[in-house]
Formats: C-alpha cells, sequence, structure tokens
C-alpha cells in the first residue's frame, strides 16, 4: 500500500514558495495595470467635474458665499421641486402598472416571441429621444392624429388638452422610461423558477395569494432597479418636459438650464446641481434601505 | 401474474408486505380511467387507466417521454389532460384547480420558497389553512424532527445541502396532512450515496404515514427497491403494473423485459406450445402468452449458469464459447458467444476458489425452465 506514496520529505514545504509568492504578486500587479485606464477615466470624467461644479457654487467672484443656496428658498424653487418629484412618483409609479404586467407576460413567452415583445421595448432606444419626444407632440396637439380621431369617431367635441401640460409631459416621460423599468424587471423574472409557483398552488395558494407571496417577493430586486432607475432619471429629465410641458412643467433640469442660458449665472446653476445630485444620492439610499429590507425579510 | 413471487424461492420480505393498514384512514385511492392527452399529433397519455390502493407506493416507471410525468401532473393539476377521469376517493378532482385538491408533491428541483427560510416554507401551508400560529410552530418542529432537520428551521434555503433541501421538500409536502402524495423523480439531483439513503428514509415515511404515494422515476433500481407495485410506462400507455419481483421476474412485454434488468434476447420458433431455439427445443414452465410464431427468448445474466459438462436436469441449455471475463468486484461477468456471433453475458458470484475457464474453452449454459420467459418482439399490448 505505502509504497506508492513517496516518502515525506521534510523540506516539501518550504519548495517554490518564495517563486508561487511572487507569481501572485504580479498576476495582482497586472490587474491593477489593466482596471488602472478605468479608474483615471473615472476620476477626469466624473470626480473632476463634480468637484469643481461644487466648486463654482460656493465660491463666486467674492469668495466664499452661501449665496447662490440661500436663493434657493425662494417659492419659485420650492414649486418647481414638488413640480419635479410629482412627476417623478408619478411616470414610476405608472411605469410599475404598465411596466410590471409587460415584463410578466414577455417571460412567459416562448424565447422567440419573448424576444420579438423585447424588441418592440427596445426599439425606442435606438431612436433620438427628441425625434421621440416630437412624435408625441404630432400626436398629442390639439389637431394631431388622437384628437383628430377622437372627433371624428364623435367620441369628443372639442379637442382635449394632451400637450403642453403636466398630462402631456406624463405621457411622453412614461412612455420614454418604460424600458428602464421593463429590462431589470424581465431579468428578474426570467430567473424565477416557476415550479415555485405550481408549489404553492399545490400547497393550497389561490392564484392571487401566490402572487402576492411568492411571486411578488421574488421580483422585488428586479422592481426595485427599475424603479430607481426610472425615479432617478425622471428627477433630471429635461428635453421631453421641456418640449411637451411647453413651459409650463417647470422641471429641476430646466432651472439649471435657465440659469446658465438665460442669466449666464454658473454659480447659480451649480447650486440647483449640487442640489438635485444630493436629492437624489438621498433617495437612492433610502430605496435602497426599503428595497433591502424587503429582501432582508425573507432570507435573500 | 403474481404467482411467480410464491413459487420461487424464499419468501420475498420486501418493503411491499409492510404498507401499514393502520393509516388508510388518511389515504385515499386514486383511479385514473381513459386518460388522454395529446401535444399535437404526439400522444403523452394515450387511454391510461389505473387503480392505485390506498396507502399504495406506486412507482411510474418509464424512460423519458414516456409520459410518466404527464400523469403525475395531470393528478397535480398542472396538465389538463383531453379527456378521462380521475377520482380520489369517491370524489372526482378532474375540474378542481390544483389549490383545491389538496395533495402534497415533492418537485424534482424542491421548488423550495428562497425567499422564506425553512421554518416558514414548512408553515406556508399551513398558514394557507389558518392554523392557529402555536400549533404551526408544533407542527413545524414535528415536522423537522420527522426528517431530521431538527434545529434548521431558522436556516436560509441556499445554505442548505441538496439532501437537506430534499428533506425539506418532504417536509412541506406533508406537514399539512395530504392524504395523496406525489413525488416528481425527486432523488434524481442527489449523488449515489445520498441517494440510496433518502430511498431508505423515503421509504420509511410512506411506511409511517401510511399515505397513498405516487412516485415517478426513469431509474429502474430505484423503483424495484421502493414500490409496492410499479406501473411501466412506455409511448403515454401503461405497459405492466405489477409488484416488482413478479415485473422483474414475469415480464409481459417485450418492452417491460428490456427496460427493467439486464437482458439478452435469442429469437425463437414457437408453433402451438412446442418452442426452438436455434433447432433446439426448449421448454416453458407455462402456456405461452403469445401465439406468434416469431417470438424472443429473454435471458439475464443472472438466471445463466456456466457448466463444463452436462447442465442439471430441470434446465433449459445452450452449447456457447467463453470470450472474455470481467472483474467487477463483488461478481465477474462471462461474455460467451453462443451460435457463432450472438453474445449473451453470465454472472456469478465473486469467489476466489473459483477458477475461471480460459477464453475460447466451449461450454454449455443452462437456466431454471421456471425462468423461460417468451415474448413476442415489437409491443405486446394486445
Amino acid at each position: 500500500m505505502t509504497q506508492n506514496t513517496p516518502a515525506k520529505d521534510p523540506t516539501a514545504e518550504a519548495t517554490n514558495r518564495r517563486a508561487l509568492r511572487s507569481q501572485a504578486r504580479g498576476e495582482q500587479g497586472r490587474l491593477l495595470a489593466l482596471s488602472l485606464p478605468a479608474f483615471l477615466l473615472v476620476g477626469t470624467l466624473v470626480l473632476v467635474p463634480m468637484g469643481w461644479l461644487f466648486w463654482l457654487s460656493v465660491y463666486g467672484s467674492d469668495g466664499f458665499t452661501l449665496e447662490n443656496y440661500t436663493r434657493l428658498l425662494h417659492p419659485a424653487y420650492k414649486e418647481t421641486l414638488i413640480t419635479t418629484f410629482e412627476l417623478a412618483f408619478l411616470v414610476t409609479g405608472l411605469c410599475i402598472l404598465l411596466g410590471y404586467p409587460l415584463s410578466y407576460v414577455a417571460s412567459q413567452l416562448s424565447p422567440r416571441w419573448a424576444s420579438l415583445v423585447m424588441l418592440c421595448v427596445l426599439f425606442p432606444f435606438w431612436t433620438s429621444l427628441l425625434v421621440r419626444t416630437y412624435a408625441w407632440l404630432v400626436l398629442l396637439q390639439r389637431r394631431g392624429v388622437i384628437n383628430t380621431w377622437l372627433m371624428d369617431m364623435g367620441l369628443i367635441d372639442t379637442p382635449l388638452k394632451l400637450v403642453h401640460n403636466f398630462t402631456g409631459t406624463t405621457i411622453g416621460m412614461v412612455h420614454i422610461m418604460l424600458p428602464f423599468l421593463v429590462l431589470p424587471l424581465y431579468a428578474s423574472m426570467k430567473t424565477i423558477d416557476f415550479d415555485l409557483m405550481k408549489a404553492a398552488s399545490n400547497l393550497g395558494a389561490s392564484p392571487t395569494r401566490a402572487f402576492w407571496e411568492i411571486y411578488l417577493p421574488l421580483t422585488l430586486p428586479g422592481l426595485g432597479a427599475g424603479v430607481i432607475l426610472v425615479f432617478v432619471l425622471s428627477l433630471g429629465f429635461y428635453v421631453t418636459p421641456a418640449l411637451l410641458g411647453g413651459g409650463r412643467v417647470m422641471m429641476w433640469a430646466m432651472q439649471i438650464e435657465r440659469s446658465m442660458a438665460v442669466y449666464g449665472d454658473w454659480g447659480a446653476a451649480s447650486a440647483l446641481g449640487v442640489v438635485l445630485l444630493v436629492m437624489t444620492l438621498g433617495i437612492l439610499w433610502l430605496l435602497g434601505r426599503l428595497t433591502g429590507a424587503f429582501a432582508g425579510a425573507g432570507g435573500r | 401474474m403474481n404467482d411467480a413471487s410464491s413459487d420461487s424461492g424464499p419468501a420475498f420480505a420486501g418493503p411491499g408486505d409492510a404498507s401499514a393498514a393502520s393509516a388508510q384512514d388518511h389515504s385515499l385511492p386514486i383511479s385514473v380511467k381513459s386518460l388522454v392527452k395529446s401535444y399535437g399529433p404526439f400522444r403523452a397519455l394515450d387511454d391510461v387507466s389505473i387503480d392505485i390502493r390506498s396507502g399504495e407506493f406506486m412507482t411510474l416507471l418509464g424512460p423519458s417521454g414516456s409520459g410518466k410525468t404527464t400523469l403525475l401532473m395531470v393528478l397535480a393539476g398542472f396538465v389538463r389532460p383531453d379527456s378521462g377521469s380521475v377520482t380520489f376517493g369517491d370524489k372526482e378532482i378532474l375540474l378542481l384547480p390544483p389549490h383545491k385538491r389538496d395533495i402534497g408533491m415533492v418537485f424534482q428541483n424542491y421548488a423550495l420558497f428562497p425567499h422564506m427560510t425553512v421554518a416558514e416554507n414548512l408553515a406556508y401551508p399551513l398558514k394557507l389553512r389558518r392554523v392557529g400560529k402555536v400549533e404551526i410552530r408544533e407542527r413545524v418542529e414535528r415536522a423537522l424532527d420527522l426528517v431530521q432537520l431538527g434545529g434548521l428551521g431558522h436556516r436560509g434555503i441556499e445554505e442548505l445541502s441538496g439532501g437537506q433541501r430534499q428533506r425539506v421538500a418532504l417536509a412541506r409536502a406533508i406537514i399539512f396532512e395530504p392524504r395523496i402524495l406525489l413525488m416528481d423523480e425527486p432523488l434524481s439531483a442527489l449523488d449515489k450515496n445520498l441517494r440510496e439513503q433518502m430511498q431508505f428514509e423515503v421509504r420509511r415515511l410512506h411506511e409511517q404515514l401510511g399515505i397513498t404515494t405516487v412516485y415517478v422515476t426513469h431509474d429502474q433500481r430505484e423503483a424495484l427497491t421502493m414500490s409496492d407495485r410499479i406501473a411501466v410506462i412506455n409511448d403515454g400507455r401503461i405497459q405492466q403494473v405489477d409488484g416488482p419481483r413478479a415485473l422483474y421476474e414475469k415480464p409481459e412485454t417485450y418492452f417491460v423485459a428490456n427496460f427493467i434488468g439486464e437482458t439478452f434476447s435469442l429469437p425463437v420458433e414457437v408453433a402451438g406450445d412446442s418452442v426452438t431455439l436455434f433447432g433446439q427445443p426448449i421448454e416453458t414452465g407455462a402456456p405461452l402468452a403469445h401465439g406468434d410464431k416469431n417470438q424472443s427468448l429473454i435471458l439475464r445474466p443472472e438466471i445463466l449458469q456456466m457448466f463444463e459438462g452436462e447442465p442439471d436436469p430441470g434446465m433449459n441449455r445452450l452449447s456457447g464459447k467463453v470470450r472474455q471475463h470481467v472483474f467487477q468486484g463483488d461478481s465477474i461477468v462471462t461474455y460467451v458467444t453462443v451460435e457463432g456471433e450472438r453474445e449473451l453475458a453470465v454472472r456469478r458470484q465473486h469467489r476466489s476458489d473459483e477458477t475461471e475457464l480460459a477464453p475460447g474453452s466451449d461450454i454449455q449454459l443452462g437456466w431454471l425452465i421456471q425462468d423461460t420467459v417468451i415474448l413476442p418482439k415489437g409491443d405486446g399490448a394486445s
């Protein structure tokens, strides 16, 4: 039995140890070198401009000042803030209502049909945001396609006010934001083993209970990711509200643009930017806590 | 059908004899009649009828695509058949949705809820049945003890090993005291040792609870070890329903003979009651079931014996040449060529005092007349 195994060499433990260790160090060094460009890029393109933004907001021609921030207490800004959050909440809510069933259907289809549906969801991504927004303008305006149809069918007498207001902005933004919700949600739904639903049903859960108690909790990570994306993007949205809002829907991002383009006040614009950034981070942290709490409630 | 077990060898003391009558009030008989399910031109279930007794451990055995899982899914309510009838006790259940059937089920991949702990998984069916909190806690603990997972209730599903998940799935399927338990290849994901251990435990649980159990597997050894009776299914039809021993010793169709155990077949000619094998008459223990002229003689490695001289009286015989011995540890398999080209295998116990015949030696093969099985090729479902 034993003659096949070599006798234990007392020096064996030290053999090659140094060479192996330096090999491991060399590997780490190479990995670090490979990721260096990315660190540099992030550093110069994200951290430096953000630092500069912050600097501009607190350092005017007379030196250090908080004037740019105290000005934000003006009621006009408060109103903008409320509008921005209202719109972001509404758009996120509507995206959930539309996107959840859509993602579910897509996740249940055969691979071929599912890719067709996802293609339709993704298609708007490949056209310019501006083109899509103008397309909504054509559809929604007073003499636009929708109003003409409704009037021709005799459903309404006078054209509906669908655009240049809150309604139009909401419609346009939901359309643009929907893919951001559907993609992560669809991905998380695809990973759910459908046998879990069968098991729930077999154990006595009605379809409604199985949905609320098994399916929904399992989609929460994907839903959370989608909600965060949509909400954060909506908070800083500019193009669509500017065009479809017709000047009546004042978003935070539009205030920033106005400060720069109309008043040339970089300090005020920077302060607005910093406030938006801080608010967004705060919301992210809060949502992270909330979904983390959801996910943590039942294990992983 | 069952005559084989009574006249050959010592009385079989397998698990089949142990099914407890005491627990039968907890279980229901299942009656399936004329079940048909087609997917396009493919008939997954082709007029399937089977009666499963109360408290019985019935295994559905067949190759993949045979329809065994479809049949189980119809019982569970996840597949809607085209026509037929299924009754639990005297209640027709085919039109009931799955969540109203009140049957336990163990899924192939366990289907444990990953966002719940072990205890929460077990409590779920009880919560749905509005069982009180205190009683839930007691029953969860009892169920965990039953599957030997006591104290692991707080664990997450991800923290469990394959065997532990299997036990949780089993516990969840029986905790609400269903009167029928369905199992869909529950052990197929486990490694061999664990699988054998779990086979034993599933069997023990069945005896303890006396619950009518329908078990799907493609593993014939698992089926033979665990079942009271086995239904062999192929091409959407039930080939034979019998006890493990009867199924092995007296297969009724060519498919069953080939699917269960290691089988070699030789062509024989049948005329009335006389059978000839390579020109030599052979005897059969019982009248032939089929009258076809060309049939097959079914031989298994362990029923064959090798003789250097004449085989014992009371045996059918066949001459051949030793080709090769293969040592398998507990047994030695000898490959023997008969009639020049056909090959048979003979298995015997490994004994160190036995010498092996040199390859090329002429030998006689013998087997007991009562072990002679003759079946027509093709499907014997007549």
